[in-house]
């Protein structure tokens, strides 16, 4: 592909990685799914640029990023409420923005939540390994050279889609401390007073979280029952409680297996939020049921529809 | 075997587990093995997950339906044909002791068995892979002699190298990266377990037999 090298990495915030929506079918030989923390924005991002969904771009989680476009191209950011700039000009989120060879775009440190998606029309097209662009960042394999991004990291771009883009922008969702979940399969291990003790308070996301996992300061839960579980399959969004009583809700590169009691689960629609919970934020949970977790799964199903819809219409 | 007494729940709108009940057997993971392998092809399974008597499913629930699959578990679990045949017997040549084993002699002080009884006990079971989890390609074995069984450490190390071999508890098993760790390491081997790169990126699959083959012993 000729000019292929198209956005170039002048400053690399904290932890900038190549994602799409992850890695499926691979858990059974022990590989996380990975993938972006936060997948509803860069569903949105991708949409506003032609992109399929699956599409990699960039996550950057506290912002601090500066990039340098090669050549003409179209991009949109999502995510967390952050202050961005294309040659000092500010960028809004949420809108597709048309960057000529030589535009500088910074993304700033986010006022409120973590993660800040790019996508850039033709997505990022580094090798599909095991069926996804991700960054295992863990495992060191994926996205970039199976890492995070480095000052002066040059990234191949996809070709544009046919579509002419147009300045376009949508209404983001709104960012929530609130996590739905679904009582898991070891809830009743805990006393029920436990169990109301942890719907109750808000548990704050401690600074040693990672992709891995957010791991939360609380009231300690204590369970009812000792003794170790046999491991079994677990997914990012299960919230287990090790012996030390403090729960943590497994990310996008959780492990394929586990071994502690999962008292809760984050339903699929609500994952999203976890790529917005950042060090000392505090988050509750709320449970619902297996109907509500579908039905609020179809909504954003919908919602995600209606973006097309909309961005499709002739204006 | 009682087949009925399986629990079967959700661990999430979109990933349902049936578990025996315990203790671990190699009968019931084979069964495990076979009940997730009628899945493989069918539409909308997302993941097949065998745990430690145990197996996870996980589906798109817009293509498949919760409830029909876990009536369909229940029926599997008592209608599977378990074949006999076994998995492909994978050799681990390792290298024991010295600096490649430097746990061998708290194994040694916690079983009461000499250094050499150690290496032949472990080298000479054979092992089946139950399942992978924890890393890309870390097995968990089953069949390891119950009289090598030791604690892990008690300050587990920072960084134990890649290709180690050890043991923690009843289980044994390869680090297939450098991580941190608590087993002890009684040595080491060169095969990669773990490629990306490679069609299949895990050298094993549950099911299949493991030999530790001794290719050198380094006495402290």
């Amino acid at each position: 592909m000729p000019d292929s090298k198209l956005i170039e990495i002048i400053q690399a915030g904290p932890l900038v990685t190549v994602q799409d929506l992850g890695r499926y079918g691979s858990r059974h030989q022990g590989v996380s799914r990975a993938g972006a923390l936060d997948g509803l924005s860069l569903r949105i991002a991708n949409r506003l640029v032609g992109n399929a969904d699956d599409a990699a771009g960039l996550e950057m989680l506290f912002g601090n990023t500066r990039i340098r476009f090669l050549k003409e191209i179209w991009f949109a950011l999502a995510g967390c409420e952050c202050f961005a700039t294309l040659n000092g000009k500010p960028v809004h989120l949420g809108w597709t923005k048309r960057a000529r060879a030589g535009d500088e775009l910074f993304i700033n440190m986010p006022r409120n939540g973590l993660c800040a998606y790019l996508a850039f029309d033709g997505g990022i097209v580094v090798p599909v390994l095991m069926s996804s662009r991700a960054t295992d960042v863990q495992g060191g394999f994926g996205g970039w050279q199976g890492r995070k991004l480095q000052n002066g990291d040059l990234l191949p771009i996809g070709k544009k889609n046919p579509k002419q883009l147009k300045t376009r922008g949508v209404l983001l969702p709104v960012l929530n401390q609130v996590v739905r979940v679904l009582a898991g399969p070891e809830a009743e291990q805990f006393e029920p007073s436990v169990q109301d003790a942890f719907f109750s308070q808000g548990w704050k996301i401690t600074a040693d979280s990672n992709r891995m996992g957010f791991r939360l300061e609380g009231d300690t839960l204590h369970r009812r029952e000792s003794g170790d579980l046999l491991s079994h399959g677990v997914f990012p969004g299960t919230i287990q409680v090790p012996p030390n009583g403090q729960p943590i809700i497994l990310a996008a590169e959780a492990q394929a297996t586990g071994g502690y009691p999962r008292i809760a689960s984050v339903i699929q629609s609500d994952l999203w939020k976890l790529g917005q919970l950042r060090p000392g934020a505090f988050v509750h949970f709320e449970k619902v049921s297996l109907t509500e977790a579908v039905q609020a799964k179809q909504q954003q199903q919908l919602y995600l529809t209606r973006i097309s819809l909309a961005l499709s219409a002739k204006t | 075997m009682k087949k009925e007494s399986v629990q079967i729940y959700w661990v999430n709108e979109q990933a349902i587990t049936i578990q025996a009940p315990a203790p671990v057997s190699l009968e019931q993971q084979q069964r495990m093995w076979a009940l997730g392998a009628s899945f493989q092809a069918r539409d909308g399974i997302t993941e097949i997950v065998p745990g430690m008597n145990n197996l996870t499913l996980a589906f798109d629930e817009s293509r498949v339906d919760g409830e029909c699959l876990m009536h369909e578990l229940q029926q599997g679990w008592c209608t599977i044909n378990v074949s006999a045949q076994s998995g492909r017997l994978v050799e681990i040549p390792v290298r024991y002791g010295g600096e490649w084993g430097p746990d061998l002699a708290d194994i040694a002080a916690h079983t009461g068995l000499n250094v050499d009884e150690i290496i032949r006990i472990h080298s000479e079971a054979e092992y089946t892979v139950f399942f992978i989890g924890f890393q890309p390609g870390f097995a968990y074995l089953g069949g390891m002699p119950v009289e090598l069984t030791t604690p892990r450490r008690s300050s587990p190390r920072q960084a134990v190298p890649a290709g180690s071999v050890a043991i923690g508890g009843a289980q044994t098993g390869i680090y297939p990266k450098t991580s941190p760790g608590g087993w002890q390491i009684l040595g080491h081997t060169d095969v990669v377990l773990f490629d990306p790169s490679r069609d299949e990126p895990s050298l094993w699959m549950p099911g299949d037999r493991v030999k530790f083959v001794v290719t050198e012993v380094a006495h402290a």
